[in-house]
């Protein structure tokens, strides 16, 4: 049997390929090319490993969590953190490699989307360390629930265009960044933040990303002699995801989860649970598991989280999904708060609400497992970016 | 020879121009958009393309975005583009060419998609966010139906594509004229007659229309002296928004006289 390990795309059984006008194929070759040639050039991996090293803070630790693991049965929790990575979330991992790229391609200007502006805040702050200039899209509304990540980038340099048409979330600021890509190619790269997007995007950004399962992989057998019964992540895109499921996925034993936004609730009409309710279609360059009507169009997601509100996954997610490799399942907004606020008070760490949500799968899965199972967990992002949200949940701010 | 390929010839053994106008189905409702479809081919536009609103117009600039949202918001639906394909090809005798992204074909179904366009009357299919390389279903289907499909070839695109989009279009081969997305410019980009020669270096004698930021008759005209026809959307789309109907087919008039369409 060959190795899921090693499926590149364009296409990840039927899913993935490239839907985007032919002004853009160009560009996407020669990212392609320019992205083989990196990676087999030992200068390219050594810088890459230098930056990860001396910038971002690499390799992340792994801090198990005792007392929340107690509040979910009888298991180990491992927590691979991402949150201390250099702007605080796993984010930064994949713009470090592009803007890499985007210099050696002679690009002088990057383009971003973003969503709960963790990308959007990765992708301004290697645009300074680069001398690049930056400009980031982000949906109107989410540039009011993420007030401050805007102030970040706007502080690091970068333009950020709110962005008025559609939802007025991620979805549509990605569609304004492919926009702005037709028209400026010449100069500009398209630093995508997650797994989506045509090809070469879903592969080269979980190879930017698989950084987290290697490093979580070798520190389990290392440092705790075994390997997990489960790996756990929250899925928007499903860059994280990938990330630390990628090292795993041909340990036959070790169970991979996602744990999509399920908004008001599995069941409801307001969620972005792309791979529970969704079917296959294109969206954004690759033919993956969408929402959307019976006519093709799509349909607004809804989370708390503004980085799991899309309505589209990558097309590696949904191979995995229909090979049975992966499990996805649903998180709601008020279960996703409360593992927030549990993780806050049992281990001192504040996870970003896209994290809370594999942290609430966690705690259900614990009443699954057999005893003295272990669960390692994606802890994708910190969660200062969502003080005002969780203030406002938990109303903690005021008389 | 394909209907829309017929109306090149008749131009070109006429000594005219030829103009392609786009209009979006269901703005702001389907019976004005049929009736806005009608009265540009009765002004003298000879290649109808009716465009199928679609939630994510990533090749599509603010004018038609604005359009095609409106359009969704007032209860467009997919199937109801037979429907006026059927009359407006009925009504007019004009090539009507639907331009769609790819999704809502692809969840209707490649091969139903192409039969209901075939009993409507309609000409074939324009997809700017599918390439030919994506493309195997969508090929089979109009070989099968006689559709013409039209693909896009751009700026940037390598000879091999170019010579690949030539071969695999039927009707024309869509020009992109400049780095970009849908909206009138003051200046149709040099671009262009680059992108329209490496088409006619191809080996395939194919139409080539030139689209993308065309904004008045003088540009449509300048095109078509190394084109074989222009493409304009925005404009009408423009128009009909400020003015409706009346004022859509003072443009299309105002273009018309600006063109070489026989009556000088």
């Amino acid at each position: 049997m060959t190795q899921l390990r090693e499926q590149v795309g364009p296409y990840f059984g039927e899913f993935g390929g490239r839907f985007v006008p032919e002004s853009l194929i160009a560009a996407l070759d020669e990212l392609e090319s320019t992205y083989n040639a990196a990676k087999a050039d030992p200068s390219f991996v050594l810088e890459l490993a230098e930056l990860h090293k001396n910038y971002t803070g690499r390799p992340s630790i792994i801090t198990e969590a005792k007392r929340f693991a107690s509040l979910a049965g009888d298991i180990r929790v491992f927590l691979k953190r991402e949150d201390l990575n250099h702007t605080g979330s796993h984010k930064i991992n994949n713009v470090l490699g592009q803007a890499l790229l985007a210099k050696r391609m002679g690009k002088t200007r990057i383009i971003a989307e973003t969503g709960a502006g963790q990308h959007g805040v990765a992708s301004a702050t290697a645009a300074a360390l680069f001398g690049l200039e930056c400009v980031v899209y982000m949906g109107e509304v989410d540039t009011e629930r993420q007030a401050l990540n805007v102030a970040r980038m706007k502080l690091l340099g970068a333009t950020v265009v709110a962005v008025k048409t559609g939802s007025r979330t991620l979805k549509d600021a990605i569609n304004e960044a492919l926009r702005d890509w037709v028209t400026n190619v010449e100069n500009t790269h398209y630093l995508l933040g997650t797994v989506a997007g045509p090809h070469p995007f879903p592969t080269m950004v979980r190879d930017f990303h698989s950084v987290i399962g290697n490093e979580a992989r070798a520190q389990m057998l290392s440092d705790f002699g075994t390997l997990p019964t489960v790996v756990a992540a929250c899925v928007g895109g499903g860059s994280n995801a990938i990330g630390i499921f990628h090292a795993f996925l041909d340990d036959q034993d070790v169970r991979l989860l996602g744990f999509e936004a399920a908004g008001d609730g599995m069941g409801t009409p307001r969620h972005a649970a792309t791979l529970n309710y969704g079917k296959p279609g294109v969206l954004h360059g690759a033919r993956s598991y969408m929402l959307q009507d019976e006519d093709g169009q799509t349909l607004e997601s809804h989370s708390i989280s503004a980085g799991l509100d899309y309505p589209g996954v990558g097309p590696e997610h949904s191979w995995l999904k229909d090979l049975g490799r992966a499990e996805y399942r649903g998180i709601s907004d008020d279960e996703a708060m409360q593992a927030l606020r549990l993780l806050s008070q049992t281990e001192g760490i504040i996870p970003a609400i896209e994290t809370a949500h594999a942290l609430a799968g966690v705690l259900k899965l614990g009443k699954e497992l057999a005893p003295g199972s272990s669960v390692l967990v994606n802890l994708s992002g910190r969660g200062d970016k969502d003080m005002e949200t969780a203030a406002r949940y938990f109303g903690l701010l005021g008389d | 020879m394909s209907k829309v390929e017929a109306a090149f010839a008749a131009n070109k053994a006429a000594g005219k121009d030829t103009l392609i106008g786009y209009f979006p189905l269901g703005f702001p409702t389907l019976s004005e958009s049929v009736e806005a479809a009608v009265a540009m081919a009765e002004g003298g536009v000879d290649i109808l393309e009716l465009g199928v609103p679609y939630s994510d117009p990533v090749m599509d600039g603010p004018v038609i975005q604005e359009a095609t949202e409106l359009s969704l918001a007032n209860g467009f639906k997919l199937r109801q583009t037979f429907d006026a394909v059927k009359e407006v090809s009925e009504r007019t005798g004009v090539p009507v060419l639907v331009m769609t992204y790819w999704n809502p074909v692809m969840q209707f179904g490649v091969q139903k998609f192409a039969e209901a366009l075939k009993q409507a009357g309609g000409a074939g299919m324009i997809t700017p966010d599918l390439i030919p390389d994506e493309a195997a279903e969508w090929l089979a289907a109009a070989d099968q139906y006689d559709l013409d499909r039209v693909f896009l070839a751009a700026p940037t695109s390598s000879a091999e594509r170019i010579q690949n989009a030539a071969e695999l279009s039927r009707g024309f081969v869509y020009a992109v004229s400049t780095m970009g997305i849908t909206g009138a410019r003051d200046e149709v980009d040099s671009l262009a007659r680059g992108v329209v020669s490496a088409v006619r270096d191809t080996d395939v004698q194919a139409n080539v229309a030139v689209g993308i930021g065309i904004s008045t008759g003088e540009q449509a005209s300048a095109v078509n002296d190394y084109a074989d026809g222009a493409i304009i959307g925005s404009v009408f789309v423009r128009a009909y928004s400020q003015g409706g109907l009346p004022e859509l087919k003072r443009i299309v008039a105002e273009i018309e006289s600006k063109m070489n369409k026989g009556r000088k």
